[in-house]
């Protein structure tokens, strides 16, 4: 069982597609589409989001991602109507992005709240603002004031490099962990991010571990890393 | 005047007569400075709140606004369609299971409204949006019956009175949300739709009163 997401979209084809991309690279999360009105105009209906909200219902919480204005405005209301439910989450988040981000966490078995961060994470990447920028902030907060707990460095040897499904895989398991990771400078928990890096066959990536799981942070991005990622 | 369960009906069967009668006034208002729907989605909005009550007639003025509640945000597809039903659920809250309405108790269910319009919508007095309308209706409402002064029927006038005089003061505005505040200059010198239909639903509260 893994968090599942709900997406409100005031068009349904929007809905459905955004949850088919998503699906791709997250099989075993339920995403529920919740788009457009029932007589099949643009909008947004309480009714089908709430529909969406109890099919999604039972697992360990749902994430409700949100594209326009009134969206918001319906999917907050729901929420209400139902009583604020514990463990469902809006994420302020762009719909498309912010879904996939938040699918691939769900599918790593990342928490409720890791999987909103995990949407939501995408504005900072998507804006180029490096990750390090708030790390440093807890560097000098720290006690010792010391740098990275952990870190490593890993040259990419799959043909590709990285792309899409790497960075899915980086992205999605580092967010379940309980530490901050930075690779390359950039937040290591964001696909987006990683995906900005475009760093091809050859290169080498920088990872920088904070936390609890720091060591497992890295030995997790060194194991994808060296194996390839499964490809050629 | 007692507001009942009957006064309720009464006043959405008004409400849904006000939004078909001015249906093109506030498409052509939308068309100005929005994306003209607002008469369309308000219009048919209301017309599933009068099927809702005819099936199922509701017992108190709390549950007649919590059913329109749902079917506005069911039904209405736009921005009005959770601002206002946000307005009449936090109104239902407010006004609780009793059979009667005392003036004061709907005063402060327009007071609950019009916070639960500025939760949703995060506007504020001036960006030229329904809030415009509802906050001065809430402080007037809230004036008339201090003191258990007003009758309902005096209560509700002043509410309605100020939610028209609220309306036309959004004319000369310059839009801060919602869709006209892509417009902006070209916003001001036309009335906000959402404070034009707000002083219509409170218009028709004192009809069914009177």
């Amino acid at each position: 069982m893994t968090v599942a997401l709900v997406v409100v979209s005031h068009s349904e084809k929007l809905a459905d597609g955004a949850a088919e991309l998503a699906a791709q690279m997250a099989p075993d999360v339920s995403i529920v589409a919740a788009g457009g009105t029932p007589d099949g105009r643009i909008g947004t209906s309480l009714e089908r989001v709430m529909a969406a909200l109890e099919q999604a219902a039972g697992g360990d919480g749902v994430v409700v991602l949100t594209d326009l204005g009134s969206a918001v405005m319906t999917a907050e209301s729901a929420l209400e109507f139902a009583g604020e439910p514990e463990g469902v989450l809006l994420a302020d988040a762009p719909l498309v992005e912010g879904l996939v981000a938040a699918a691939v966490a769900a599918q790593g078995g990342a928490d409720v709240y890791a999987v909103k961060r995990a949407a939501e994470g995408v504005f900072g990447s998507a804006a180029g603002v490096p990750a390090s920028s708030s790390l440093s902030a807890v560097e000098e907060g720290s006690v010792t004031g010391a740098g990275p707990e952990f870190t490593g460095d890993f040259e990419l040897i799959n043909q590709a490099g990285m792309h899409a499904r790497p960075a899915a895989k980086i992205a999605g398991g580092l967010s379940s962990l309980d530490a901050r990771v930075t690779v390359n400078g950039l937040d290591g928990t964001s696909m987006v991010a990683l995906m900005t890096l475009a760093a091809g066959k050859g290169s080498v990536l920088h990872v920088e571990a904070w936390g609890v799981d720091a060591e497992r942070a890295v030995n997790y991005v060194g194991g994808l890393v060296q194996a390839g990622f499964g490809e050629p | 005047m007692v507001l009942d369960a009957n006064w309720a009906v009464k006043w959405l069967t008004l409400c849904a007569q006000a939004m078909a009668e001015h249906r093109v006034w506030l498409i052509e208002l939308d068309r100005a400075i929005g994306d003209s729907d607002h008469g369309e989605n308000m219009d048919r909005g209301f017309q599933a709140v009068l099927d809702k009550l005819a099936e199922v007639p509701p017992e108190t003025p709390g549950a007649a606004l919590k059913l329109t509640a749902m079917t506005l945000m069911s039904k209405v597809g736009g921005a009005a369609g959770p601002l206002y039903g946000t307005a009449f659920l936090r109104a239902a809250a407010s006004l609780g299971d009793s059979p009667e309405v005392e003036p004061a108790a709907f005063a402060r269910a327009v007071v609950a409204a019009r916070d639960g319009i500025v939760a949703r919508g995060k506007a504020e007095a001036g960006d030229k949006t329904m809030v415009d309308a509802w906050t001065p209706a809430a402080e007037a409402a809230i004036a008339a019956s201090a003191d258990g002064a007003g009758t309902a029927l005096e209560v509700l006038v002043a509410a309605a009175e100020a939610a028209e005089a609220g309306a036309v003061a959004t004319d000369p505005m310059v839009a801060r949300k919602g869709r006209a505040s892509y417009l902006g200059e070209r916003s001001a010198g036309h009335r906000d739709p959402g404070a034009a239909s707000t002083a219509l639903i409170l218009r028709a509260a004192v009809g069914a009163a009177a």
